[in-house]
């Protein structure tokens, strides 16, 4: 728990994402930047409350290529670095990312992003983040429990001290969102910081003809990292003989069947695999690899050689098994390679689903009895009730009795997403960050340009004050600058709520909780051009925003309206907050 | 069975206060020395989505999600939720279900549909209205989980006391809700 993150030493349950605190507070952390995205949102959260008692400098950054630039510049200074984000942040990220490969770090720096197969909390793309590893030759390091999340990250600085480059640690949902019990190590002496900015243009300017020497040079250090990823204890290698413990099924089973049978896994699928081997009642011997890229090639011939079959546990993409594919041809071309033709490759994976690609390893099949409900029941989520209120109710009813006809409506991220869904069903297009309005601006255009009816049917685009100043600015001014003539709704509940209630520049509050002068989103707005602008109070005036709504969507010109009211949710917590 | 470690599934509606409950219950697993997993989820589902989180505790735990049929116990925190908790159940399984429904949208079950479809798995079941005497007895909604916890433990549904539980509690939560949870977890014993 949050309270254990500074305790002196021995054990504490943490979650994943706490874990990776306390591995980076371990190493001497100093600079810490993020934005919110679960499931990474508990380590900004937590850096929120405890940063200053923990002695290093913590922001939430206005979106994630801003957390990952400030990191950068932290780290040209010397300072020890950490960034945080969820998968799609490493998307928004990746244009200074990738360049920072180039440039190395300066001081240690840690990239941690978060995957969420099953997209349990993400809508948009089950995103993996290992694809970004190859992309812009990132190191990364894949910890399967908490506990590795603290040893992995600390080991991730000292890795990123001795190559000088920034190292990932991927998480994926059920890691992040795991608890267990943490054996702590120890926590270093608070130290003055002592960052320099040292004019190095030879390392810092990416300029051709120097970025193509660059290139080169980051292509030798993933060879360095690679010889030393093959002894690193992060790559290990259970080696418990492959055999058939289950009575069941040792008399069914031709001997041979057993025999020389290997598995490969990493992150949690590791854990899963383990729990499988029980559920089957079947060992074989594991390499478990705690480095994604580069591989440990070497390591993984040795572990194949001599096998027959083989089977490589990962979630979605076959990235390793790909790998192991290629290393086959080299070392042992008979090999019998499974992977995704046993195992789901959409979805996470789970001990179910990984014990039966493991009993088909041995060529048998694993089902137990499972009773399945005769009722398929979901509560879907929903704007919250009771009071105060969730300020999204009146505003989406307003909207229903205001649009005319016909209407396109565009959907952005936050807790509005919940419009997309009955009773509301509304959005008819939802994809990522501040897109609502750049695309809303794509799809008014081409009616626009159009002959026909077409020409009259409106949009309207939503986004939240969060999702505004994270993305939503450039492509409202898109709009007004190439005359498309929407209506962006902008949803101001001060907070950024979906990701669990962290500040942001509109609400009022910086990074560390103290009281500042709050944007005003209508003065961005503004500066905008836009001419049409009304802030409008929902739960106060419905009927002006009735009429706003129509008159605004008629008007023809790229117009604004902001809806301010608090998040219901939060104005329980203050009322809260405020009584005790 | 293959595996011996003991395996808890608490399943709700986001806002329900699983969390904390997940919290108390590892504490108390983990004073006892147990090697423990946990899995919980945050994000959308917790505006008023359905929920489940996983707790496993014993001498080497692996995954940390509990494989089907493999749950000890099953809490619902709301009666429909309950089927949500029915793969994980065997012959074995304990359910303790709150008497309790919030709306789905779309198609919906009765608690004796729920129960009827339990009991293909197995007989021991315990529905109360958990929700509706914290209100009465303790003007609280919140503590409802703990309730259902202390009930388990009169059951022996669980293999932890209420005393390791009470210091969980105190090790967990803010001294200002100890009485009140405390209470809870006396409410309920019939
Ligand atoms: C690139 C990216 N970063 C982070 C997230 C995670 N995320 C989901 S909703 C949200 C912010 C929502 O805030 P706001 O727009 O203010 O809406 P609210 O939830 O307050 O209604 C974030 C950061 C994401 N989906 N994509
Ligand atoms: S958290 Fe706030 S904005 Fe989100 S649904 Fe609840 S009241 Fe509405």
């Amino acid at each position: 728990m949050i309270q254990d993150l500074l305790k002196s030493n021995g054990k504490a349950i943490l979650l994943g994402n706490e874990a990776i605190i306390r591995g980076a507070l371990e190493a001497g952390l100093q600079f810490v930047s993020t934005y919110p995205g679960t499931p990474a949102s508990e380590i900004g959260n937590s850096f929120y409350k405890i940063a200053k008692q923990a002695n290093v400098y913590f922001e939430f950054s206005t979106n994630e290529k801003v957390a990952m630039e400030a990191t950068m510049g932290a780290s040209f200074a010397g300072l020890k670095c950490l960034v945080a984000m969820k998968n799609f942040g490493l998307n928004v990220a990746s244009d200074s990312l990738l360049p920072f490969l180039y440039t190395g770090s300066k001081g240690p720096t840690v990239i941690l992003a978060a995957d969420d197969p099953q997209c349990h909390s993400s809508a948009q793309s089950e995103e993996n983040s290992r694809g970004f590893s190859y992309l812009g030759h990132i190191p990364t390091l894949e910890p399967s429990d908490a506990q590795e999340c603290k040893d992995f990250t600390k080991l991730a600085f000292q890795l990123s001290l001795k190559f000088k480059t920034p190292i990932m640690v991927r998480l994926t949902t059920r890691v992040a969102h795991q608890k267990m019990p943490v054996v702590l190590g120890v926590l270093p002496k608070p130290k003055a910081f002592l960052a320099k900015f040292v004019r190095n243009q030879k390392r810092f300017v990416t300029m051709p003809p120097r970025v193509l020497e660059m290139h080169q040079e980051l292509l030798q250090k993933i060879k360095d990292i690679q010889k030393h990823a093959e002894t690193s204890i992060v790559n290990i290698t259970i080696n418990q003989k492959s055999k058939i413990k289950n009575q069941k099924y040792k008399s069914k089973i031709k001997d041979g069947e057993a025999k020389n049978a290997g598995i490969i896994t990493s992150g949690v699928a590791y854990l899963h695999t383990r729990e499988a081997m029980d559920l089957v009642g079947m060992e074989a011997p594991i390499l478990k690899l705690g480095f994604f890229y580069p591989l440990p090639e070497e390591k993984i011939k040795k572990f194949i050689k001599p096998l027959k079959k083989v089977l490589i546990v990962e979630e979605l993409d076959p990235y390793l098994e790909k790998e192991v594919e290629r290393l086959a041809r080299i070392v042992n071309p008979k090999l019998q390679i499974f992977g995704k033709n046993v195992l789901p490759e959409v979805g996470e994976l789970n001990p179910d689903n990984t014990a039966i690609g493991v009993a088909k390893l041995f060529g048998k099949t694993y089902n137990p009895k499972i009773i399945q409900p005769t009722k398929k029941l979901k509560h879907l989520p929903r704007f919250c009730t009771g009071w105060p209120t969730c300020p999204y109710w009146k505003l989406y009813a307003a909207v229903k009795q205001a649009a005319p006809q016909g209407t396109v409506f565009g959907g952005d991220i936050g807790c509005y997403m919940i419009a997309a869904l009955p009773p509301h069903s509304l959005y008819d297009y939802l994809i990522s960050m501040g897109s609502g309005v750049g695309i809303g601006h794509g799809v008014k255009k081409a009616l626009q340009i159009s002959s026909g009816q077409a020409q009259k049917q409106k949009v309207i685009a939503f986004i939240g004050d969060g999702t505004f100043l994270h993305a939503g600015i450039s492509g409202l001014m898109n709009s007004v600058y190439n005359k498309s003539g929407l209506l962006l709704i902008i949803l101001d509940n001060s907070i950024t709520a979906m990701t669990g209630h962290q500040v942001n520049p509109s609400m009022g509050k910086d990074s560390s909780g103290e009281e500042i002068e709050p944007v005003k989103i209508e003065n961005i707005v503004k500066a905008l051009n836009v001419k049409n602008i009304a802030v409008i109070d929902q739960e106060e005036n419905y009927n002006q925003l009735v009429a706003t709504i129509k008159e605004f969507v008629n008007s023809g010109e790229t117009s604004v309206i902001i809806a301010r009211h608090i998040c219901g949710l939060l104005a329980k917590r203050q009322e809260k907050a405020k009584k005790d | 069975m293959a595996n011996k470690n003991f395996n808890i599934v608490i399943t709700g509606v986001g806002g329900q206060g699983l969390i904390t409950l997940l919290d108390v219950i590892s504490k108390a697993a983990f004073n006892k020395g147990l090697d423990i997993k946990t899995s919980e989820l945050h994000g959308l589902s917790q505006r008023g989505g359905s929920v489940g989180v996983y707790i496993r505790f014993g001498k080497k735990v692996y995954s940390p999600m509990v494989p089907k049929t493999q749950a000890n116990l099953v809490l619902a925190l709301e009666f429909q939720e309950a089927l949500g908790g029915l793969e994980f159940a065997n012959k074995n399984t304990v359910f303790v279900i709150n008497n309790y429904q919030t709306p789905t949208l779309g198609e919906s079950a009765s608690l004796k549909q729920v129960e009827d479809n339990i009991k293909l798995a197995t007989n021991k079941i315990f529905t109360m209205p958990f929700l509706s005497i914290c209100e009465k007895e303790l003007d609280n909604s919140v503590v409802v989980g703990v309730a259902m916890l202390g009930f388990a433990i009169e059951k022996q549904a669980l293999p932890l006391t209420k005393e390791e539980i009470i210091e969980a509690i105190k090790e967990t939560m803010p001294e200002k809700f100890w009485e009140l949870n405390l209470k809870a977890l006396e409410l309920i014993k019939e």
